[in-house]
């Protein structure tokens, strides 16, 4: 079975603009393959076609694209869940373009490094050996502590789009609740402080394509609905 | 933390709470006027005119006034924010809108007044 794809194509040093490109590739009749497989094979045949990969298992988040116009892991989307005659192959939308499909993640990182993702505890009452957590408090953690950071969701958010400088995106957002709510986290009411302003939170208005292209299958805007709902509890 | 000052609230908090309260006031205030038309069949000028002569009705309108300018200043910062970035452009465009809601809110006030 012949598979044809149209792969984004954009080097700088030689291209004025980026143009699609297709290519025909063989696939054994009745066998399946990832999407990222396919793209190796591509490379293959043409060298110069570029694109991130590490684990090839949707653990490392490096090969997240735009497939057939919805972000998510080449290396855990299997050809047989993109059914077209044409499979359309895109860097992730609204961050620039180094070459090919791989993007400048600057902005996204930054973002991600102003929730400040680590625990803070100031250190007032340390336990005698380890901080522990209650079986209830290590739950709330779930859903939250899987994100790989791909950037699929961030990218797919036209908030995030508009205004990647300001509005913390998805990704960050959901990291961001995941300190909020950790028990042993004790910077909760600054970490609040940053956030409320109009755009790092409220520039979310709960139009979930995050959800809809999460390849972990978690729920951003959840978490960015239970931020909202803290900031609101300590201003009223 | 991102500062602005085009906007109404003090704080992204403050605005999603103004919007949403201001959205209350003028649901109920639409179906004040829907249920006058349901239970007006016949809508002539001095009923109308006797409708908006009553005291209830002007500090609701005025009331629904405000709170289409507060809705409207929010929503309009938001979509300008979004959408046009030159500094200058979008301060212009800001600025236009909010005097025209700022009309929009005295020649209501007159209206709903000289009635």
């Amino acid at each position: 079975m012949k598979q044809i794809f149209s792969i984004y194509r954009y080097n700088p040093d030689v291209d004025n603009k980026p143009y699609m490109k297709d290519y025909e590739l063989e696939i054994p009749e009745g066998s399946d393959m990832m999407v990222l497989d396919a793209i190796t094979l591509l490379k293959e045949k043409d060298p110069s076609l570029s694109f991130r990969r590490s684990c090839r298992e949707g653990v490392c988040g490096s090969d997240g694209m735009n497939i057939n116009g919805k972000n998510g892991l080449a290396c855990i989307t299997p050809l047989s869940a993109v059914p077209a005659k044409k499979i359309v192959l895109r860097p992730l939308p609204g961050l620039p373009v180094i070459r090919d499909l791989v993007i400048d993640m600057t902005q996204f990182y930054n973002q991600y490094e102003k929730i400040r993702p680590y625990l803070i505890n100031d250190g007032k009452a340390p336990p005698a050996r380890e901080h522990l957590q209650s079986i209830e408090e290590r739950e709330k953690l779930d859903g939250l502590y899987e994100c790989i950071l791909c950037a699929c969701c961030s990218s797919s958010c036209p908030s995030f789009w508009w205004n990647p400088d300001k509005f913390i995106g998805p990704a960050g957002l959901l990291h961001a609740y995941r300190f909020l709510i950790d028990s042993r986290d004790t910077a909760t009411e600054e970490r609040l402080d940053d956030l409320q302003d109009a755009y790092s939170v409220f520039r979310c208005h709960g139009i979930m394509n995050c959800v809809d292209v999460c390849p972990k299958g978690l729920n951003p805007t959840k978490a960015i609905g239970h931020i909202k709902s803290m900031l609101l509890t300590r201003a009223v | 933390m991102v500062n602005n000052a085009a906007t109404v609230g003090r704080s992204g908090v403050h605005d999603y709470v103004l919007v949403r309260a201001s959205a209350i006031i003028l649901a109920f205030y639409t179906l004040y006027l829907v249920g006058f038309f349901v239970i007006t069949p016949d809508v002539t000028f001095e009923i109308w005119q006797s409708f908006f002569s009553g005291f209830g009705t002007k500090i609701f309108t005025i009331l629904a006034l405000i709170a289409l300018l507060v809705h409207a200043w929010i929503g309009v910062w938001q979509v300008l924010s979004d959408y046009i970035k030159p500094a200058l452009l979008r301060g212009g465009l800001q600025f236009f809108f909010s005097v025209l809601l700022l009309v929009y809110l005295v020649a209501g006030l007159l209206t709903v007044w000289g009635v």
